[in-house]
């Protein structure tokens, strides 16, 4: 269900790593506690984004969340097609609905995250409470 | 339902056919309520097209009853009790002397002198204690909400579903009317009535048998499209109605006239809490006045937001929320009633930015006849 390559944040973000760039979206546990997700605000490219500070929002129905950013860096892209197509958060939220790209200022950040182990671990704790 | 021992919110008595089909549970009033079942846009898509089961076990009844049970009705709701006929209902507010709602409520004329008046979860205490403190006149009082589980069939396909388990010639039941009825082999309530927008029934019945009721209502709609609606899609269907919610629309700081329901204030029926503080109001104006409105950026508004008018600070979303059916962003807003106009625009702040929207004529949707 969690991709291995991934890291995850207890905020239920997600960071693929490769190289020097970041690629973040929310989680799938994520997705299913907002519900039918409508609307998405997300920087531009060139903006700032700082570890453990909220980067964007995503709105369900019932619920505006922030999303906050798993590491520091500079938005090198942003997924346009979420825009008109927010529903995607839902249906593919590991793979197509990514959030943004980030050049990364501190790779070693990126060791403090979780594994997708420790994050389920984690959700399945949150759930039994 | 009376809920088991121990801390923690109630649970109505379909608690746990609601966790066994996985629905998303959250606190409601005091409730641990299913707030979604399949997702709120396919369940509010349901209820406008087909038809929905909800379980709204958690609202509360109260009776009252004997020869003063009229006169006390007078003095303390907004609405005119003597225009009731025995099995007639009144959307009606238990009033504050300052002109704004305890509550909004439903008054059934179950006989002569005999009314049952179903009240939001959250507020059945609070008004139990308010009426029984202004009871002077010692009509028969009682808070019966444990002994009411309460379904709601709403939809354009709910009397053709409710036809199927049900003997009593439904069209015979107009909107606002009721009678006591057989529904899946179960005695109870049965009323025209609902908060939707939608032509629909509220069926009000003893606990035990909620898990039969539910199911057989299920049952008889599966070929119908009906589904299991959380109070999420209640909600946003209610948003699109136009209809006030306690506690955003209505609370104790607003008068029944600034939330747009003058048409539930009979000033002429007699003396009653609160007349005489709306009619000083009708003489000297409105402080706020409620108004509809739709976002013409994107953007969603949502309660608390603040809204900007002619560049000032000037009022406050009370419900905000995507219209699944509509499919646009709607909301209601308290403004100076100088600005309450359709057509004219106000701004509504989300996260620290200025989005525009445009006032529009309630309700936002009503039901094709």
């Amino acid at each position: 269900m969690y991709p291995e390559e991934f890291q995850y944040t207890k905020d239920h973000e997600w960071i693929r790593v490769d190289g020097e760039t970041g690629t973040i979206g929310i989680t799938d546990h994520a997705q299913k506690e907002l519900g039918d997700i409508v609307y998405v605000e997300l920087p531009k490219s060139g903006d700032a984004v700082t570890a453990a500070e909220t980067f964007g929002t995503v709105e369900s129905v019932k619920a505006v969340s922030e999303i906050y950013s798993p590491v520091t860096g500079e938005v090198t892209a942003v997924n346009g097609k979420l825009q008109d197509h927010p529903e995607l958060l839902n249906t593919d939220p590991h793979a197509a609905a990514w959030l943004i790209r980030v050049k990364l200022s501190d790779p070693g950040e990126v060791q403090k995250l979780m594994s997708a182990e420790e994050y389920e671990a984690y959700i399945q704790e949150a759930e039994s409470h | 339902m009376p809920t088991p021992a121990g801390v923690g919110p109630k649970r109505t008595a379909l608690h746990a056919v609601h966790k066994a089909v996985g629905a998303r549970m959250t606190e409601f009033g005091g409730w641990d309520m299913p707030i979604e079942y399949a997702g709120i846009t396919q369940e509010h898509l349901a209820v406008r097209t087909s038809a929905g089961l909800f379980d709204v076990s958690h609202m509360g009844e109260i009776t009252v009853r004997g020869p003063e049970a009229l006169p006390f009705l007078q003095s303390i709701t907004s609405n005119d009790v003597s225009r009731l006929s025995i099995h007639q209902a009144q959307y009606s507010a238990l009033m504050y002397p300052e002109g704004s709602a305890v509550d909004d409520c439903v008054v059934h004329r179950m006989g002569e002198d005999d009314y049952f008046i179903c009240v939001n979860a959250a507020n059945t205490d609070k008004d139990f204690d308010w009426l029984t403190k202004h009871n002077s006149l010692g009509a028969e009082l009682k808070n019966v909400s444990s002994q009411y589980s309460q379904l709601a069939l709403q939809g354009p396909r709910a009397a053709a579903i409710l036809s199927k388990v049900t003997g009593v010639d439904l069209a015979a039941i107009r909107t606002y009317w009721f009678r006591p009825a057989d529904c899946c082999g179960v005695n109870g309530i049965l009323a025209r009535t609902g908060y939707t927008g939608e032509d629909g029934f509220e069926f009000y019945f003893s606990p035990e048998h909620s898990e039969h009721v539910w199911n057989a209502l299920l049952e008889a709609g599966k070929d119908g499209g009906l589904q299991p609606v959380g109070l999420g899609a209640r909600n946003t269907l209610r948003l699109e109605a136009g209809y006030a919610l306690y506690g955003h629309e209505l609370d104790e700081n607003t008068t029944l006239l600034e939330a747009n329901l003058g048409w539930i204030c009979k000033l002429d029926k007699g003396e009653f809490l609160g007349r005489a503080a709306l009619l000083k109001q009708r003489e000297e104006g409105l402080r706020k006045k409620l108004v509809g409105f739709e976002m013409a950026e994107p953007g969603i508004a949502r309660d608390g937001y603040p809204v900007w008018v002619d560049g000032e600070k000037a009022g406050y979303v009370t419900s905000g929320s995507p219209a699944p059916f509509l499919k646009k962003n709607i909301g209601l807003a308290y403004v100076p009633p100088a600005a309450a106009q359709p057509g004219h625009e106000i701004m509504i702040e989300i996260r620290q930015r200025k989005v525009r929207a445009r006032q529009v004529i309630l309700p936002f949707y009503r039901r094709p006849k």
